[in-house]
């Protein structure tokens, strides 16, 4: 039994049905990733899985319990979630963006102490956002919004925590930076992590755990070895690729296969 | 340091808002004296002070504590109460235009209390009338609007609802009788002719009960929620208890000060909105909003009382006259700025 899990989850939006008998158990101490083409319904497991959306069957378990049966504080103080998408209030600046990570933390009676402090100059140092604490978040560029979201997130200072699209907006060097964060918050901290990806490469790369979506369905999970195949991949997202080592660290590494041109149909697209 | 780290205190305040706020209460404590030092038989500001702390002659304990100091207070609260309800409004709603008064709240008071006075009631059926009318506008809009309480939903059916009371509202007055219709337009218009303890009484122990319920339990996860639903429910708000309960609390407030001074204009509107202007803080600034509100109703009110010699106006026709002006100013400015 691991510290959160979905079973036979029916996931909806009013009326209408994203996924049926979903089910899905994060390892213990995992990074896992999960991937899936856009509108598969990632966001929606991992909304579920934070208890924003209520499964209108099956059940989230969160440390043996169901999660909508929990105060909401105290679920907040053990899972943290990055949603895909959020709105800065007009004016406010990023340590206190950042700052509003502790609110779980916080009561009538327990208010701003130096641990709080502490956390978020931490968390913003980690993201690398410290220098811009003082500006205003609405004046930042999309990449180092996103980090000031990830290092409020941080400051929740959850064991497990969810990350919807951390990467977006971000160059490549910021994106395996946000990345190798996460691989540290997870081996050194041992913090169990959650993302949605959508570079298969990076999912392989530091992923230790894979779930692979479609329409609704988890069409894989496990080891990324395992998981991403050239067959997975074109079942998934219907892309035709080939599959290779990666040269630095020997996981897979997806290689799209060539756009054929006209009159080059005799090409195999599947290689 | 200590400035950064007050900053950075997500429950704590800036130090502009502190400013702001403090502004506005020794504003609205100059005016106070003023306006209780002005009328008909003018007491100078020293000896005002001291009647209000017991030690003046009975001619003026008389004039100030049983005429002009209930008057005064009932101006304050209403102001406070219009100030608070709007902030909460604008804040849920993420609309700045997101008022009581546009949303139909006000107006559920306002078609209450004309049934009363076109049936002849008394001011006390006016009064609670008004109050029923209020929440169960608000009620109805949220019943209407759904669980789901969307910003854009609730603005939809409000701006609605406003309309259809509007008409209701209309239709009675062409009911109306010459008399009725004259008591129906001053109490329309917002007014604080006449106000004694039997307003100001229950209006300070609504207000002392819903401000600190709003400022405490409501105030740090409303600042939150203005991160969107899914971020607050993630960092452990209860969303859709706090927002019913907010609207709850901000309704009632907005219908207890109509039924007290009518449904004053824009004050609800305007009061948080410069309060988040001179503060240019995140959040709902309950309390600047509410030191500004208090500010302007007061200020509005000795104005309405003393800017025409031979008569006073009713306090709505200032705060409309400068409600509207300061909108007209906004907005010239911001398109100027080319913010809209
Ligand atoms: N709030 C909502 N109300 C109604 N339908 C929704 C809502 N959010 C998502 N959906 C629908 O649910 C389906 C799954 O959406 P979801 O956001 O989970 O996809 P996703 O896998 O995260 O996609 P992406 O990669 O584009 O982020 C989509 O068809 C989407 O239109
Ligand atoms: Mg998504």
């Amino acid at each position: 039994m691991t510290r959160l899990s979905g079973t036979g989850m029916t996931l909806a939006y009013d009326k209408r049905v994203i996924a049926e008998d979903l089910s899905v158990e994060i390892p213990d101490g995992s990074f896992t990733v999960i991937i899936g083409p856009n509108a598969c319904g990632k966001s929606t497991l991992l909304r579920a899985l934070s208890r924003l959306l209520k499964p209108t069957t099956g059940t989230v378990l969160l440390d043996g319990r169901d999660v909508h049966s929990q105060p909401t504080r105290t679920v907040a103080k053990t899972l943290g979630l990055l949603p895909q998408s959020s709105t800065a209030p007009d004016g406010i600046t990023v340590a206190e963006l950042v700052a509003r990570g502790r609110y779980p933390h916080q009561s009538i009676l327990r208010r701003w102490s130096a641990e709080d402090e502490r956390v978020v100059e931490e968390s913003m140092e980690s993201t690398g956002v410290a220098d811009l604490a003082d500006r205003n978040v609405d004046e930042l560029s999309g990449g180092q919004r996103q980090r000031v979201w990830l290092a409020m997130a941080l400051a929740q200072q959850t064991p497990l925590l969810l990350l919807d699209e951390p990467t977006t907006y971000l160059d490549i060097a910021h994106q395996i930076e946000v990345l190798d964060l996460c691989a540290e918050l997870h081996e050194r901290q041992g913090r169990t992590l959650v993302a949605v990806l959508h570079d298969l490469n990076h999912a392989a790369r530091y992923a230790t755990h894979l779930i692979a979506m479609r329409s609704g369905r988890v069409a894989r999970s496990g080891q990324p070895g395992d998981v991403l195949t050239a067959e997975l991949v074109e079942e998934v997202f219907g892309l035709p690729c080939r599959v290779i080592d990666d040269p630095e660290t020997g996981t897979p590494l997806v290689v799209p296969a060539a756009r054929r041109r006209t009159g080059d149909l005799s090409t195999n697209a599947r290689i | 340091m200590t400035l950064v780290e007050v900053r950075r205190n997500p429950v704590g305040i800036r130090p502009r808002a502190v400013v702001v706020g403090v502004t506005a209460v020794v504003a609205t404590v100059v005016v106070s004296v003023f306006s209780l030092g002005t009328g008909d038989f003018p007491i100078a500001p020293a000896d005002v002070v001291a009647t209000l702390f017991g030690a003046g002659n009975p001619a003026h304990e008389f004039i100030i504590n049983e005429l002009r100091l209930p008057r005064l207070i009932v101006a304050i609260l209403v102001g406070a109460a219009l100030a608070a309800g709007g902030a909460v409004f604008q804040s849920l709603v993420r609309n700045p235009l997101g008022s009581p008064d546009m949303l139909g709240v006000t107006n559920g008071a306002s078609t209450a209390a004309l049934v009363v006075v076109i049936l002849g009631g008394s001011d006390l059926q006016l009064s609670v009338a008004a109050i029923a009318g209020g929440m169960a506008a608000t009620l109805l809009i949220q019943l209407i609007a759904g669980r789901a309480l969307h910003g854009f939903r609730f603005i939809l059916v409000g701006v609605g609802m406003a309309a259809i009371l509007t008409g209701i509202s209309g239709y009675l007055l062409t009911r109306g009788q010459q008399m009725e219709n004259a008591r129906a337009l001053l109490w329309l218009t917002g007014s604080l002719d006449g106000r004694s303890w039997t307003q100001a009484v229950p209006l300070l122990v609504v207000l002392g009960a819903v401000l600190p319920f709003l400022v405490l339990a409501c105030g740090p996860g409303l600042r939150i929620l203005e991160m969107g639903d899914d971020a607050a429910s993630a960092l452990g708000v209860p969303v859709s208890l706090l927002r019913n309960g907010a609207l709850l609390a901000a309704a009632l407030l907005v219908s207890f000060g109509a039924a007290a001074a009518g449904p004053v204009a824009f004050v609800a509107l305007i009061a948080p909105h410069l309060a988040k202007r001179l503060t240019r803080a995140p959040g709902p600034n309950l309390l600047p909003s509410i030191a500004v509100g208090a500010l302007l109703l007061s200020g509005a009110d000795f104005i309405a009382q003393h800017a025409l010699d031979d008569r006073a106006l009713p306090v709505g026709v200032v705060t409309g006259l400068v409600g509207g002006a300061y909108l007209v100013w906004l907005l010239t400015t911001e398109r100027r700025a080319g913010r809209i």
